[in-house]
C-alpha cells in the first residue's frame, strides 16, 4: 500500500484513541474535583490533568491558572491545542478523507458523522456542563464505534495492521503517561494503609483507563496500589496494559512482517519492550524504581514510533 | 427569449410519454412528500460526505451541491440519436488532437486558422510527433448538451481535459434508489454502475507496451483541497486503484513509481485529475508542487500512460469549439449529428461587431473560462455590466466567443413553492479504449435552481438531478 495511506491510517488511530483517552482524563477529573477536599486532597487535578494529557506546556503559554473552565477548554474544544478532542476528531477526519479508499464505509460514516454532531458543540460560542458531558460520551462512542467497525468491517491486511499499530502506540503512550504523573500514589507504602484520600486518587487512575470494573474482577480484592501498577503495566488481560498493548504490537508488527517477506528493526525494538514487560515482576519494578521504569517505557515507546515511520511510512 | 421547451409538458400541456408514470406518482404522493425526501437525501449526502469546494469562499468550506429529488427522463429514442452523436464527437476530436500533433492536416487544409493553434497557451509542443497508445487522447470526455425542443439537441461545450461530475451521476442514481424505490419499480430505467468497470477497462486497453501483462493504473489527485476531491477518491474506491498525490510519486530511468510500504511500484496508467500546467515542475510551471518532477519524460519516453493526453485543451477550447462541425466532416466525410451552438469569433472583425452591437442578446464566455465564471448573459445583466464587459471585450476580442441566448429546456423541479420549471443541462461521459468509445447511459443534469436563471454550474449555484434513460415498456 501507499506510504501516505499507511501512515494516515496510523495516525488516524492514534488520534481517535487519544481523543477517546482525553475524554476519560477529563471525565474522571470532573468526578474527582466534584468531592469535597477532605477526599481528595489539595492537589490540583486539574494540573494534573494537563500532566497526563502531556498539554501543560501549551496551556501554560495562554493560560496562568489552571481550573475547570479553562483546562476543560483547553483539553476539549481548542483551536490552539495541537492535541484537543478538537483537533484530534478534526485530524481524524482530514485523513479519513484523505484516505477514503483504504477505510470502510462504516469506519469513514463513524468518524464522519460524529464530526458533524461534535462539530456543533464546538463551534458554540459557550458550553454547559451538560453539553460537555455530551461531548464526552460522543468522543467515547465515537472510539467504540471506529474501533468495532475497523474490527467487523476491514479486510486482515497491511490496512488493519498499520491502524492497531496506531492504536496500541497511542493507547501504550495515555496508559503510561498517566502512570508517569500519578506514579507517588502508587508507591507501596508499609506504615499506610490507604486513606479515604488514595483510595479516590486510584479509582480516577482506574476510571481514566476504563480499568475500575477490571480490577475487582481480576484482583477480587480491595484497591492496592501494587496491585493497580500491576493491572495497569504487566497484566495482559487488561487491554489498556502496556503488556496488553505490546503483546499486541509485536503481533500486528510480525503479521506486516509476514505478509511483506521480511523483518526489520521495529520489529526487534517491540520484540525487545514485549520481553521486558514479560520478564518484569511488580516487586522489582517497585524496588528499581516505578519512576524510572515508566520513564523508560515512554522513551522505548516513541522510539518505535521513529523507527515504525522510517521502515514503513515515509 | 422564448418560452422554454419543458421536457415534461412539452410546449402545451400534454404530458409527454416518458414522463407519464412520472407525472402519474407525483400526483399520488402527499404534497409534503418531495421536500421529505429531500431532506433526507441530504443528510445522505453529507454523511457519505459528498461534497465539493467553491474556491475563494472560506466560510462553507465544504458545501454540497443541491440535489433534486425529481428525475429528469430521457426517452430511448432520444437517447439513441445522442449517444451516436456522442461518440462521433469524441472520435473526431481524438482524431484531430493526432493529426494537430502529428501531421497537421487539417491545417495545410485552411480549415482551421494556424495562430488558433500555436498561439493557444493550450497548445503543448512537447506533444509534437509523440506517439502514443492507439492513438487515444480523450479518454474520459464529458459534452455538455443542451436542449431546445423536442428534436433539438446542441453540443455547448465540450470538456477533453479533467471533466468531473460522474460521481454525481452514480451516487445521485444510488440515493434515488434507496429514496424511491416505488418510483424505480414503475419505470425501466437503465443502470449507470458499470461505469466504473468501463473506466477501469478503458484505462487498462490503453497502457504502453512496456507494462506489464496486468497493467498498474492509479489516479492522480491535486488533494483534499481540490474541489472535485471527493470524486477523485470515490472513483478510486470504485476503481480499486490507489488515489495518489504528486508526493507519493517518483520518477527513476523514466519510469513513474509509487512510494509504498513495501518499497517502489511501478505505475503503468496514471488517470490523472490535475492540469497540465500543474503535472511536471520540470516541464510546466515550475512551482507545481500537486506534480511529479521528471513525469514528461517518462511519458514521452512511453512508460507510462496519462489519461487524458497531455495537451488535450486544444480541443476544448471555446475558440476551437466553433470548427468542430468542420473537423467532424474534415476526419469522418460525416454531418454532425449533434449540432454546435451558433457561435460568433471575436477575433473577426466582422463578427465582433456585430456581438458589439447585439450585446444585451447574447452570451459572451472567454474562450479559456470554464465554471460559468467571467462570461457576461446579456439578457440578465444590467446595462453598467454590459458596459463594463463592453470594454474587456474591445480589448481582447480574440478572448471571446459570443452565443445566443438559448431557450434551456426545463424540467419539473421541487422548489419551496412546489414544483416549478427550472433550466437543465445534461453532461453524459464518453470512453474511448483501444477499440471501443462506450458512454454509459445517463450523464449528469445540472439544473439551475434559480427562477429563470440559465447558470447551472455547481460554483454558481446550480443544482443536479438523478438522469434516467428510459427503455420502452415496464
Amino acid at each position: 500500500m501507499l506510504s501516505r495511506t499507511a501512515e494516515n491510517l496510523f495516525w488516524l488511530a492514534r488520534y481517535v484513541e487519544r481523543a477517546e483517552y482525553l475524554a476519560r482524563t477529563i471525565e474522571a477529573t470532573l468526578r474527582a474535583t466534584a468531592l469535597p477536599s477532605a477526599y481528595v486532597g489539595k492537589t490540583n487535578e486539574w494540573e494534573s490533568a494537563l500532566l497526563t494529557a502531556g498539554a501543560a506546556e501549551s496551556f501554560y503559554r495562554t493560560h496562568e491558572i489552571a481550573d475547570e473552565r479553562s483546562v476543560v477548554a483547553h483539553l476539549s474544544f481548542s483551536k490552539e491545542n495541537p492535541s484537543s478532542i478538537r483537533n484530534c476528531i478534526d485530524n481524524a477526519r482530514i485523513n479519513s478523507r484523505a484516505i477514503r479508499t483504504a477505510l470502510t464505509g462504516e469506519m469513514w460514516d463513524t468518524i464522519n458523522s460524529s464530526w458533524i454532531e461534535l462539530r456543533g458543540i464546538w463551534d458554540a460560542e459557550r458550553w454547559s456542563r451538560e453539553q460537555l458531558a455530551k461531548f464526552l460520551r460522543l468522543v467515547q462512542e465515537l472510539s467504540l464505534r471506529f474501533d468495532g467497525s475497523a474490527y467487523r468491517t476491514m479486510l486482515r491486511n497491511d490496512a488493519y495492521w498499520f491502524s492497531r499499530l496506531g492504536l496500541h502506540l497511542e493507547r501504550a503512550d495515555n496508559t503510561a503517561r498517566i502512570l508517569d504523573v500519578k506514579y507517588h500514589v502508587l508507591l507501596p507504602d508499609k506504615e499506610h494503609v490507604g486513606g479515604p484520600l488514595d483510595y479516590y486518587q486510584w479509582t480516577a487512575i482506574l476510571r481514566s483507563v476504563s480499568a475500575l470494573t477490571a480490577y475487582h474482577w481480576v484482583y477480587r480484592d480491595t484497591l492496592k496500589p501494587w496491585l493497580i501498577a500491576d493491572l495497569l503495566i504487566l497484566n495482559e488481560k487488561l487491554p489498556r496494559s502496556l503488556a496488553s498493548c505490546y503483546g499486541n504490537l509485536v503481533r500486528n508488527l510480525d503479521q506486516i512482517g509476514v505478509a511483506y517477506g521480511q523483518q526489520g528493526p521495529s520489529q526487534r525494538h517491540a520484540r525487545g519492550i514485549r520481553n521486558r514487560l514479560e520478564r518484569s515482576r511488580m516487586d522489582s519494578v517497585f524496588q528499581a524504581g516505578l519512576h524510572e521504569f515508566i520513564q523508560e517505557f515512554l522513551s522505548d515507546n516513541a522510539k518505535l514510533g521513529d523507527i515504525i515511520a522510517t521502515q514503513y511510512l515515509n | 427569449m422564448s418560452i422554454a421547451f419543458d421536457e415534461m409538458n412539452g410546449a402545451g400541456n400534454t404530458i409527454r410519454p416518458a414522463y407519464e408514470e412520472l407525472a402519474r406518482w407525483l400526483g399520488e404522493i402527499p404534497s409534503d412528500g418531495l421536500e421529505f425526501r429531500r431532506q433526507e437525501a441530504e443528510l445522505l449526502f453529507r454523511r457519505i460526505g459528498i461534497t465539493f469546494a467553491v474556491y475563494g469562499d472560506t466560510a462553507a468550506q465544504e458545501r454540497l451541491i443541491p440535489f433534486d429529488v425529481v428525475p429528469r427522463i430521457i426517452a430511448a429514442s432520444e437517447w439513441t440519436v445522442l449517444e451516436s452523436g456522442l461518440r462521433q464527437r469524441v472520435q473526431a476530436i481524438n482524431m484531430f488532437l493526432r493529426d494537430i500533433y502529428h501531421d497537421r492536416d487539417i491545417l495545410r487544409a485552411g480549415l482551421i486558422p494556424k495562430e488558433l493553434i500555436y498561439q493557444n497557451p493550450v497548445f503543448r509542443p512537447e506533444m509534437n510527433g509523440l506517439n502514443i497508445p492507439h492513438d487515444v487522447y480523450v479518454h474520459v470526455a464529458g459534452i455538455d448538451v443542451v436542449r431546445t425542443g423536442p428534436e433539438c439537441f446542441f453540443v455547448l461545450e465540450d470538456n477533453a481535459r479533467t471533466p468531473s461530475g460522474v460521481s454525481y451521476m452514480l451516487e445521485n442514481r444510488e440515493i434515488m434508489m434507496r429514496l424511491f424505490p416505488d418510483l424505480f419499480a414503475r419505470h425501466r430505467v437503465a443502470p449507470v454502475e458499470r461505469y466504473p468497470e468501463e473506466l477501469l477497462t478503458t484505462l487498462s486497453s490503453v497502457a504502453p507496451r512496456t507494462a506489464s501483462i496486468e497493467p498498474t493504473v492509479a489516479l492522480l489527485t491535486p488533494g483534499i483541497h481540490n474541489s472535485a476531491f471527493y470524486e477523485h477518491s470515490f472513483l478510486a474506491d470504485k476503481l480499486g486503484v490507489e488515489l495518489v498525490e504528486g508526493r507519493d510519486l517518483i520518477v527513476r530511468n523514466e519510469e513513474v513509481f509509487m512510494r509504498t510500504t513495501e518499497g517502489l511500484k511501478r505505475i503503468d496508467v496514471l488517470y490523472r485529475r490535475i492540469d497540465d500546467d500543474y503535472l511536471d515542475p520540470l516541464s510546466f510551471r515550475p512551482d507545481s508542487a500537486l506534480g511529479v518532477p521528471g513525469l514528461m519524460a517518462a511519458y514521452t519516453a512511453g512508460n507510462i500512460t496519462l489519461a487524458n493526453a497531455v495537451g488535450t485543451g486544444i480541443a476544448d477550447d471555446k475558440a476551437i469549439y466553433s470548427y468542430m462541425p468542420d473537423i467532424m466532416r474534415f476526419y469522418l466525410g460525416e454531418e454532425p449529428i449533434l449540432k454546435n451552438v451558433p457561435t460568433w469569433r471575436c477575433r473577426e472583425p466582422d463578427e465582433l461587431a456585430y456581438v458589439l452591437d447585439h450585446l444585451k442578446d447574447l452570451v459572451v464566455k472567454e474562450v479559456h473560462g470554464s465554471g460559468g465564471y467571467g462570461m457576461l448573459i446579456g439578457p440578465a445583466s444590467t446595462c453598467a455590466q454590459i458596459e463594463a464587459f463592453r470594454d474587456r471585450l474591445k480589448q481582447a476580442p480574440e478572448t471571446f466567443i459570443a452565443q445566443p441566448t438559448l431557450a434551456l429546456s426545463t424540467c419539473p423541479t421541487s422548489t419551496a413553492s412546489g414544483l416549478a420549471p427550472r433550466h437543465v443541462d445534461l453532461r453524459p461521459f464518453v470512453l474511448t479504449g483501444r477499440e471501443d468509445v462506450t458512454v454509459v447511459p445517463g450523464g449528469l443534469t445540472r439544473v439551475a435552481l434559480q427562477e429563470g436563471s440559465l447558470v447551472v454550474n455547481s460554483s454558481q449555484g446550480g443544482g443536479t438531478k438523478d438522469t434516467w434513460i428510459l427503455h420502452d415498456g415496464v
